[in-house]
């Protein structure tokens, strides 16, 4: 059997993506199904004087038409904040209540206000357009620097503060910025960014009364806590009468790890009126109502001794969390953020202060990297800054500073497993061609063009997460894995797992692991998730933990199958358990030469008897079959690790950048597939470099979204961009039996501080993200940098 | 999409009198039938242009160059009377949208639609176009009155646009990022009797920049225009770009276009 782990298998899934036969959410029409459109407030905040649906509900075509009221009678609950955080005063997070149909107040531009059910879509829409609302408009609180000196959005959350988080000892910390030699400050913004996955999202709701089991299709990352939520919280079923499938899903990036209110209505409308209810996103509600991401304004500051030590880190952060505290929206700023924004370095003190406010705009969720991206940023902007005033190169700057022994417990919380940090910089210095930077830099200056350089020296947390640790910091849910492998008689394998893919390639991945590890080829392994029906409860796809976590559940569930094998192969090889060695699919009696295939053992796990010629008998006390399952909670986070360069071209001209160069050198501990690893990486630095040159979500005074479409909100294209440069080095993570550390997030994390600190090397000056061509002519004209000659 | 009557006409005086009531033309439709989906225009019905023939094709003179209404824009870059009489058209056509709307999009729905951000406006300006109609001539200086606003009257259809084959022109874009619609664009002509220069993207409508046309008329050469004042006065300034980028931006273009003829 050929080695599949570290070879770049072609993606099992990929034949029905590419040939249009996908089977996405919106493919799936049932019986008598409805159509549903959504009633969405068209301002930021405003008091619901009436909603008068006598009109819409005589509309050709129409079902029903439900709105707050009816979910209230009903008593559905409302929608959950999942993880709870404490301020530093000790006073829980203030959450305002969140129903799935706004019962008194709207509070952002896309709020849902009712649903309206029709025959066919157009009638919906038609009727919906007669929904009268009544609204009394009120000031909205749109900005993130605003919020806390702005009326309260809601009775009881003063300053509009959700939680006034610390992390690190303040005291400390200044008095360390008070000794060092030089302290270094910034300020900066983490622009708002929507997601765009390009599947919008769509949920259909199809209530069996005959059975009264409920089935929610939806696009969802982790469709059984979507279940788990919908039940406990919605009450719109119960668990065991609820059946959530997320089938082949088009990306999520965060934005589809949590349940709707959609996927709560639809679901719950299903219900009522006793047919299918199918809702489909446009891309114009997706802008408006999935949850943003980032959205963050930090001061910064940084402790350096002259001999280039960094001794302390001060942050403090305004996070706006939009309207409501969507499920993962209080832990993104706070756990999955303060604790890296000490990045990959020494630094011995370091405190990180987070307010997190509402506004009356889009919730604001996890997206690509969540807080880590937010924490990236902030390190390796002010230890370029740090580099320039302490005079050194920015890599030597780097590598004095870097942590080089390991295990390392850092000042705040996390205790890094394992990493080479120099060894990535090094790598990336030489991929990179770092020495001859002075003169690419000369040839870009004869085009008339300013080139800057830009490091990211980064560090994520991943493989979310050690279900202990985090229930002990607030979360609602324990972060483990399962997996369930299934020898099916014939000597093929399914396999379940609680992970979900939207994009990562699982299907593949994942059965590489299986390949290896039981010795069968991989077109006898399906991979199979996104039902709740199916495979045992998961916790889906996010924080890059699919593989370190659900990977080491099956890899844990494959070992299983092995024990068991080796007790049936014992008994029909004649010997002990403790003397049959398992390799490359077969079970050998030690210094025999009798062996059993794995196969004849799946075979006779399931027809234990006589079968013709073939005699299959079973030990005493062993059950039939062969299945079993593993959940795996791991034993730490895991620490993947890189160094980003880039190389930017500004245009003195307009302002316009273009990224010139960009090499990417990553740790992410044992590859099982290069080929999807390095995919992984692009679609990251795509999202990565959009945010520092292109994306940002936009609101208006009056908290319109003014960037909600394509012809406004700039998603990067494959002609922004240069061929990447991708290398690897390898410190295998030591919290889990593959040694994975997780790909996912890493580009959209480094790359934003790279191109930055690329783009302020060529102008000279600082400019804030998206550096549109515009800020960076401003910035050339502001500094009265004198131009290059062309 | 609300429900509409879809209606062919085999020749312009037929379509005409079938665009009564809330009725419009169907050419392209790539930006009318997005404005459709998106329920910001809707229609009793569409008369769909597309089946009359005389409305489609390219003729060329020795004076002028006269391109059919429902000539796509994919026909006008590659068409080798174009890329021999007025390359800078060819040109321009081969950069509006992605190459699904320069297979479907139209020259004359395009200046019917009258985007201040479409390209081909800023042709007709710069070329002295003389717009033929169903009733009547229109000369490109009557024809564009402000946003999403012609001098067209109700029923009456664009048959064909008749450019001036200019001595050299060049036209330089300064594309939006989002959209790729002209944040700037600047098309520069040298025409027998005068130089034009028009504008598009920068204001509520595409304009001719007198500013340009003064000095280049005196000398035609890139280096007169960074003595230029162009004032940002009136010009559009939102969320891509204010008004005075984007007056910087239109000597920067019209730096290039010029350079370039």
């Amino acid at each position: 059997m050929a080695n599949l782990v570290g070879s770049k298998v072609e993606r099992k899934e990929d034949k029905r993506f590419l040939t249009g036969k996908g089977q996405y959410t919106a493919d799936i029409n049932l019986v008598h199904q409805t159509y549903a459109c959504f009633v969405r407030s068209p301002h930021a905040r405003a008091k619901i004087n009436k909603i008068d649906i006598a009109k819409a509900s005589s509309a050709p075509g129409v079902v029903k038409i439900l709105t707050g009221d009816d979910l209230a009678k009903d008593k559905i609950g409302g929608l959950i904040a999942g993880w709870k955080i404490v301020s530093q005063d000790g006073k829980d997070m203030k959450v305002p209540p969140h129903p799935p149909l706004a019962k008194d107040s709207v509070n952002y531009v896309g709020d849902h206000v009712a649903i309206v059910i029709a025959e066919t879509l157009e009638q919906a829409k038609n009727a919906a357009e007669l929904v009268n609302v009544s609204y009394k408009i009120q000031k909205a609180v749109v900005k993130t620097e605003d919020a806390m000196n702005s009326d309260a959005i809601y009775e009881g959350i003063d300053r509009n503060l959700c939680f006034d988080f610390l992390l690190g000892d303040k005291g400390k910390t200044d008095e360390a910025l008070s000794k060092a030699d030089k302290v270094v400050k910034l300020d900066l913004i983490n622009n708002r960014l929507i997601p765009n996955a390009m599947e919008p999202r769509a949920s259909i709701g199809d209530y069996n009364p005959s059975s009264e089991q409920l089935t929610l299709y939806t696009t969802n990352q982790n469709p059984h806590l979507t279940r788990l939520v919908l039940s406990a919280f919605n009450a719109i079923a119960p668990e065991h009468k609820f059946r959530v499938v997320a089938p082949d899903v088009g990306g999520g990036f965060g934005s589809k790890i949590y349940p709707y209110a959609e996927d709560a209505v639809v679901a719950w409308a299903s219900k009522k009126i006793e047919r299918p209810v199918k809702w489909v996103a446009e891309r114009s509600e997706s802008f408006l109502s999935d949850c943003h991401g980032r959205d963050h304004i930090t001061h910064v500051e940084l402790g350096i001794k002259n001999d280039g030590k960094m001794t302390a880190l001060k942050v403090e952060t305004i996070a706006n969390i939009g309207a409501y505290a969507s499920l993962f929206a209080t832990v993104t700023p706070t756990y999955l953020y303060a604790p890296l924004v000490i990045g990959l370095y020494d630094i011995p003190v370091a405190s990180c202060n987070v307010k997190a406010v509402f506004t009356n705009t889009a919730p604001v969720d996890a997206y690509r990297g969540a807080g880590r991206p937010e924490a990236a940023f902030l390190i390796e902007r002010i230890v370029t800054e740090g580099a320039k005033e302490i005079g050194m190169d920015q890599a030597e700057f780097r590598k004095k500073n870097f942590i080089n022994k390991f295990p390392h417990q850092q000042c705040l919380i996390h205790n890094i497993d394992s990493g080479d940090y120099a060894a990535h910089l090094d790598k990336a210095l030489e991929v990179g061609d770092y020495k001859n930077f002075e003169n690419r830099r000369t040839q870009s200056a004869k085009k008339g063009k300013l080139r800057g350089i830009g490091f990211s020296t980064y560090i994520e947390a991943c493989g979310i997460a050690p279900s202990a640790v985090v229930m002990s910091i607030g979360a609602g849910v324990g972060l483990w894995e399962s997996a369930e492998v299934r020898f099916n008689a014939t000597g093929n394998v399914s396999v379940f797992t609680g992970a979900h893919s939207h994009g990562q390639g699982h299907e593949t991945t994942f059965a590489q692991i299986v390949g290896d590890r039981l010795g069968v080829a991989i077109e006898n392994i399906d991979v199979i998730h996104g039902d709740t029906d199916k495979g045992p409860f998961g916790m889906g796809t996010y924080g890059s933990r699919s593989l370190a976590v659900g990977g080491t559940a099956i890899a844990k569930a494959c070992d299983k199958i092995i024990e068991k094998g080796k007790k049936v192969a014992a008994h029909m090889l004649e010997g002990k358990p403790e003397d049959i060695e398992f390799k490359a699919g077969e079970f050998v009696l030690k210094n025999s030469n009798k062996k059993k295939t794995i196969g004849e053992i799946a075979f006779a796990c399931y027809l234990p008897g006589q079968y013709g010629e073939i005699k299959s008998p079973l030990p005493t006390g062993v059950e039939p079959g062969l299945k079993e399952t593993a959940f795996y909670d791991p034993v730490n986070f895991s620490f993947p690790a890189g160094t980003h360069i880039c190389e930017v071209e500004v245009d003195q001209d307009t302002g316009e950048t273009k990224v010139a160069k960009y090499t990417a050198v990553d740790d992410f501990g044992t590859i099982i597939n290069p080929m999807i690893v390095e995919g992984q990486v692009y679609g990251g630095l795509a999202q990565g470099i959009g945010q520092a040159l292109y994306e940002n979500g936009h609101y208006d005074e009056s908290g319109q979204l003014t960037t909600a479409s394509y012809m406004d909100y700039t998603m990067p294209r494959a002609d922004n961009f240069p061929q990447f440069k991708l290398d690897f080095t390898t410190t295998p993570a030591t919290s889990n039996p593959l040694g994975a550390k997780g790909c996912g997030e890493a580009g959209a994390i480094a790359a934003p501080p790279a191109v930055m600190n690329a783009v302020i090397d060529a102008v000279g000056t600082d400019v804030s993200m998206p550096a549109t061509a515009e800020k960076v002519w401003n910035a050339l004209k502001k500094k009265g940098t004198k131009k290059v000659a062309a | 999409m609300k429900n509409f009557n879809f209606k062919s006409a085999t020749n312009s005086k037929e379509a005409s009198k079938l665009a009564s009531g809330r009725a419009t033309f169907l050419a392209g439709g790539m930006s009318l039938l997005p404005a459709m989906k998106l329920r910001l225009a809707a229609y009793t019905d569409l008369i769909n242009i597309k089946k009359i023939k005389t409305l489609s094709g390219i003729k060329v003179s020795s004076k002028s160059l006269r391109i059919g209404a429902t000539t796509t824009h994919s026909l006008v870059s590659n068409s080798k009377e174009v890329g021999k009489s007025i390359p800078s058209l060819a040109v321009l056509a081969d950069g509006i949208g992605d190459p699904q709307v320069r297979n479907r999009g139209t020259i004359g729905g395009s200046i019917a639609n009258n985007d201040p951000a479409a390209d081909y406006p800023s042709a007709c300006l710069a070329l002295n176009a003389t717009i033929h109609t169903s009733k009547r001539k229109i000369s490109a200086d009557k024809f564009f009155k402000g946003m999403f606003e012609t001098d067209l009257k109700k029923g009456e259809l664009i048959e064909s646009v008749e450019f001036e084959i200019p001595e050299k022109s060049a036209y330089a874009k300064y594309p939006n990022p989002a959209s790729r619609y002209a944040v700037v664009g600047v098309y520069v002509a040298k025409l027998k009797n005068e130089v034009r220069v028009a504008v598009t993207g920068a204001a509520s409508c595409v304009f001719r920049s007198k500013e340009l046309e003064a000095s280049l008329s005196n000398n035609f050469s890139a280096s007169v225009i960074d003595s230029i004042n162009i004032s940002a006065k009136g010009l559009n300034s939102d969320i891509h770009a204010s008004a005075e980028y984007r007056a910087h931006i239109i000597k920067v273009m019209a730096k290039k276009a010029v350079s370039s003829c």
